[in-house]
Formats: structure tokens, C-alpha cells, sequence
């Protein structure tokens, strides 16, 4: 049996804090294969960030194991690239400082220094931030550091593109613009990208399949539902289209009815 | 009612929005006097009001000091009395019979070692302190007490150590400037957002790339508000300590004025500390300022 790209084995975790345990995972197993877009969902403090960082290295899990491309996974590392939900852009460099800091960083030796320069204004180009390269964050909009987060993530080429929650802090139509450009990156490059989100329709738009995490504590994975929906996907086509809506309808199902968030009011 | 108040806003707001686009351009294609003229009130504006409270208090000092009897000498003898000190402040003489300048150049040259010293070892233990929980639980309660001896108690120590005077003044003014770069450092370690500790986990960043690409440039706010307070304690204790040392320099000048009752020079000496110190503070903020370009608003 071939092993999956990226794959998670039976992961727990159980944070211990003044003498409470509280175990946050139990027993999460998945497989990703390469080039799939997987989508992470689960009302808040279902622990499915804590998923994300544990396949980023920036958690250790109590038990199981992460394995990518073959090798065990147990520290970060540029070939799991993370984009942060608040964009983590270093705010006393430029646009292109930034994303040079990481290019630098990673293909010291690999490329000239031409090359890195040309691969920098490559991956700007890709979310299309070449006009603001000379520009600090805080002189940008939040939805353009988000695209210059994924620049820089995507400048590190990973293996695995790691989103946690990347347009939860953003307005609707900003969020839809940063959408339909992760889309067509994900369409251009075919990376493996996996994304948290608590937003049903951000992940039936963007994934091949949804993950659907059932609520802590212990949280399980509940559920994986296949999206099987052509690419490309146009969202306005789509909002008409019957598989869209089954999908949907699966999602939210699992949410608010079998799953339903207690604590919620 | 409301309703008509409601029209009458309504058609105000494109008149005030269509005056701010005409405002715009308008600057560059006005005359050079006209900008000058401008220019010109705006600074007024910031100096005239220091400048009538220095004549008010001026014009106070003369009038409560200008009886005969009085112990204190009015500004307009303090011009008579030290007219020599002010107008040759570059005077070169025997000894420590120096002009103005001489003496706040050697106090300055003093604390300029002194305080370099203290920003290299403050900006380290800083940052061992912020970085590790055993050297700050071991580290930490040492400096809380050694902080609160007094700049001056440490001088007897220094000269006994060193044996001249120099150099103990310059180790007072390092141990007076170094608590502040101390703490200030640590905090401003200890706060780094963990967001960038994470970008750099990712990056794998070696200890020296952390240190110079996210450290130094997270914690700089903190670590120049440690060294604007040292230089301002620095200045401080440096009268006291030259007081006691002898020699060039504005504090044995100003003890040497006393003990031959020159009271209008220590009155002079008294206003160039004070205007050194003030140009001291400025100096590091607009360092500050221009390192920490952009990491204050993130």
C-alpha cells in the first residue's frame, strides 16, 4: 500500500497546565496526497490549530507521528511554510524584505543572488504585490499583507502549504478576492495545501476534501467529506450548483445538528 | 425640523469635499513667499510660547534677586559677574583653568565611554535575562538591589579599585546607566510577539540570525527607552561624581566656583548642564527614532 504524501498517525495531545491535564486530541489520522487541497473545519477550540501546528512542528503531539514525503516530521521547518492567521509580516522590513528574509534563508547557496532577487519579485508577482515591494506592512491594507504572507510562504516552495484561518480577520469581499487567488495559485503550482477555516463555504469553495472535526474536549476527526466538484470553480457559478449545495448542506449538517457547539450562545 | 437640519448637511458635505481637492495641489503652485510666510508662523508658533516664559522667569529672577542684599545675584549681575566665562568659551589656560567648552567636553568625553560601555554590557545581559528563565530567576533579584545603590556610594568603591580618578568616574557612570539598558532590554526580549518566533522557528533561523533579524529590531522600542534613561541618569551623575574627583570637568568646575563664591559661574555652569543634558536626550530619541523606523506601529 503506497503511504500517502502527508500523513498523520494517531495523533494526541494533552496539554497539562497547574496540574489539569486536558486533552485536546485524540487519535487523529489522515492522509493527504500530493497536490490536494484539504480544509480543516470545527467550531473554535475544537483544537483544529492545534492540528495545523503539530504538522508545522511548532507544537510537539503527546503521541503519534507526522510523516511527509517519507520522512518523520517532529520541528518546523520552510518545507511545512505556514501562513499565520495575523500575517506575521516582521514590520520594520519592506514588502520585499520580508519575503527576501525567507528566500535568503532557504536557497543560501542553491541560487545567486540574481535568482533570489528574481524569485522574490516572482512570488509577489504570483499574488500580485509587485507594486508595493518598497512598502512596510503597516502602510498596507490586511488583506494585502495576507497575500504578502502567502508570498513569502509560497517563496519558501514547501512541500506543504500550512493556512490557519488566513482571511478570518478580513472583510467578505476581500476575503472572496484572496480566495479566488489562492485558487489559481493552488490551480498554477498544484501545491499541497491544507487550511483551517470555520467558514462552510470558504471550504467547500477551495478543497478536494473537507475535514470535519468534532468538538473538544478529545476532539476526533467526525468526518470527511469528498468534494467532488470540477475545477476550475467559479463561486458564482457554483451558488447554483447542486453538488455545491449537497456539500454544503453535508457540512453544516455536521455542524449544527449532529455536532452542535453547546457553548455557543 | 430635523429633516431640513438633515438636507442642509447633506448639501454641505460635497462643498467641504470638493474644497479638500482643490487644497491639495495647492501648496506646490503657491508663491515661495507665501510658503515662507507659512512656514514662518508655524515656527513662531512653536517658539514663541518658550520664549515668553523664559523672559517671564527671567524678568522674576531679576526682580526677586535685585535688592543688594540679596544671597542670589540677578541674571543682570550674573552677566557682569561672568562675562569672561561666557564670552570665551573656548579659553585655554593652566590646569583647570579652562573656558566653558573644555569642561563640558571632558565631562562629555567621560560619560561617552562610560555610557558605551554600558549600552554593549546592558544590551547583552538584557537579552540574557530576557531570554532565559534561569539566568533571569538568578540574575535578576542581584540587579533589583544592586539598582538602588545610589550612582555616588559607588565612587569610594571605584577609587579604591582603580586608583585615579578617571577612570573610577567613568566606571560610576557606567554602573548608573547600565539597571535601566538592563531591564528595559529584557522586557522588550521577553515581549516579542510570538508570531515572529514562529516565522523565524520556520525559517529555521540559527541563534545569530534570530538575534540580529528579529531580536534586536522587535525589542529596539523597549531598548532605546533603557538608554534614554541612561543617558540621562549618565549626565546626572557625572557632576556628582566630578564634584568629588577634581580636575577638568563641569562638576569640579562648578565645586571650585563654590568654594571661591563665584556664584554667577555656577549659575553659567549650572545652564549648560542643563542644555547639554537636554541636547544628551534629544540625540539617543532621534537615534531611536530612526532605528526603530516603522517597528513602533506594526
Amino acid at each position: 500500500m503506497a503511504q500517502p504524501y502527508l500523513s498523520l498517525e494517531f495523533i494526541d495531545k494533552t496539554f497539562e497546565r497547574n496540574g489539569t491535564r486536558s486533552e485536546v486530541l485524540k487519535q487523529i489520522s489522515l492522509g493527504v496526497d500530493k497536490g490536494e487541497f484539504i480544509s480543516i473545519i470545527g467550531h473554535s477550540g475544537c483544537g483544529k490549530s492545534t492540528v495545523l501546528n503539530i504538522i508545522a512542528g511548532l507544537i510537539d503531539a503527546t503521541s503519534g507521528a507526522v510523516f511527509l514525503d517519507g520522512k518523520h516530521v517532529d520541528a518546523p521547518g520552510p518545507e511545512r511554510a505556514v501562513v499565520f492567521q495575523n500575517h506575521s509580516l516582521l514590520p520594520w522590513l519592506t514588502v520585499y524584505e520580508n519575503i527576501d528574509l525567507a528566500v535568503s534563508k532557504v536557497f543560501r547557496g542553491k541560487k545567486s543572488k540574481a535568482e533570489r532577487h528574481a524569485w522574490v519579485m516572482h512570488n509577489l508577482d504570483l499574488v500580485q504585490m509587485a507594486h508595493a515591494k518598497d512598502k512596510r506592512p503597516a502602510e498596507i491594507s490586511g488583506g494585502m499583507k495576507q497575500r504578502v504572507g502567502i508570498a513569502r510562504a509560497l517563496s519558501m516552495e514547501p512541500k506543504v502549504l500550512l493556512l490557519d484561518e488566513p482571511f478570518g480577520a478580513l472583510d467578505a469581499l476581500t476575503r472572496a478576492h484572496l480566495q479566488d487567488a489562492v485558487m489559481e495559485i493552488h490551480a498554477r503550482l498544484g501545491n499541497t495545501m491544507i487550511m483551517i477555516t470555520h467558514d462552510v463555504d470558504e471550504a467547500v469553495l477551495l478543497s478536494d476534501r473537507i475535514v470535519m472535526m468534532t468538538n473538544g474536549p478529545a476532539a476526533k476527526i467526525g468526518e470527511i467529506l469528498d468534494v467532488p466538484i470540477a475545477r476550475p470553480r467559479n463561486r458564482i457559478e457554483l451558488a447554483s450548483d447542486r453538488t455545491y449545495l449537497k456539500c454544503r448542506e453535508a457540512v453544516l449538517k455536521f455542524l449544527y445538528e449532529r455536532h452542535r457547539f453547546v457553548e455557543a450562545a | 425640523m430635523s429633516v431640513t437640519q438633515l438636507n442642509l448637511k447633506e448639501e454641505k458635505k460635497p462643498a467641504q469635499t470638493a474644497q479638500v481637492v482643490t487644497f491639495n495641489p495647492s501648496p506646490a503652485t503657491k508663491p515661495f513667499g507665501t510658503r515662507l510666510l507659512q512656514n514662518g508662523r508655524q515656527m513662531m508658533a512653536q517658539l514663541l510660547p518658550p520664549l515668553i516664559t523664559l523672559v517671564l522667569i527671567v524678568l522674576l529672577w531679576e526682580l526677586v534677586c535685585s535688592s543688594p542684599t540679596s544671597s542670589l545675584p540677578a541674571p543682570s549681575r550674573v552677566l557682569e559677574e561672568s562675562w569672561e566665562l561666557i564670552a570665551h568659551p573656548f579659553y585655554v589656560g593652566q590646569g583647570i583653568d579652562q573656558g566653558m567648552f573644555w569642561h563640558i567636553f571632558a565631562s562629555l568625553q567621560r560619560v561617552a565611554i562610560g555610557y558605551a560601555l554600558a549600552v554593549v554590557a546592558g544590551v547583552a545581559l538584557g537579552v540574557l535575562v530576557g531570554q532565559s528563565q534561569w539566568a533571569m530567576r538568578g540574575l535578576d533579584p542581584i540587579f533589583q538591589v544592586l539598582r538602588t545603590v545610589p550612582p555616588l556610594a559607588w565612587l569610594p568603591l571605584s577609587l579604591a579599585a582603580f586608583r585615579d580618578g578617571n577612570p573610577s568616574a567613568i566606571f560610576v557612570i557606567f554602573i548608573t546607566a547600565i539597571w535601566p539598558i538592563i531591564i528595559n532590554t529584557a522586557v522588550g526580549i521577553r515581549n516579542i510577539p510570538q508570531d515572529y518566533q514562529n516565522v523565524a522557528k520556520v525559517l529555521r533561523l540559527n541563534g545569530f540570525e534570530y538575534f540580529a533579524k528579529i531580536m534586536l529590531p522587535a525589542a529596539a522600542p523597549y531598548i532605546f527607552t533603557g538608554l534614554r534613561i541612561g543617558i540621562g541618569l549618565s549626565w546626572l551623575a557625572i557632576v556628582a561624581a566630578e564634584m568629588l574627583i577634581g580636575g577638568v570637568g563641569i562638576g569640579f568646575f562648578i565645586w571650585d566656583a563654590w568654594n571661591s563664591s563665584l556664584i554667577s559661574d555656577i549659575i553659567v555652569a549650572l545652564i549648560y548642564v542643563g542644555v547639554v543634558g537636554f541636547f544628551l536626550d534629544r540625540f539617543i530619541a532621534f537615534i531611536g527614532r530612526l532605528v526603530t523606523r516603522g517597528t513602533a506601529n506594526a
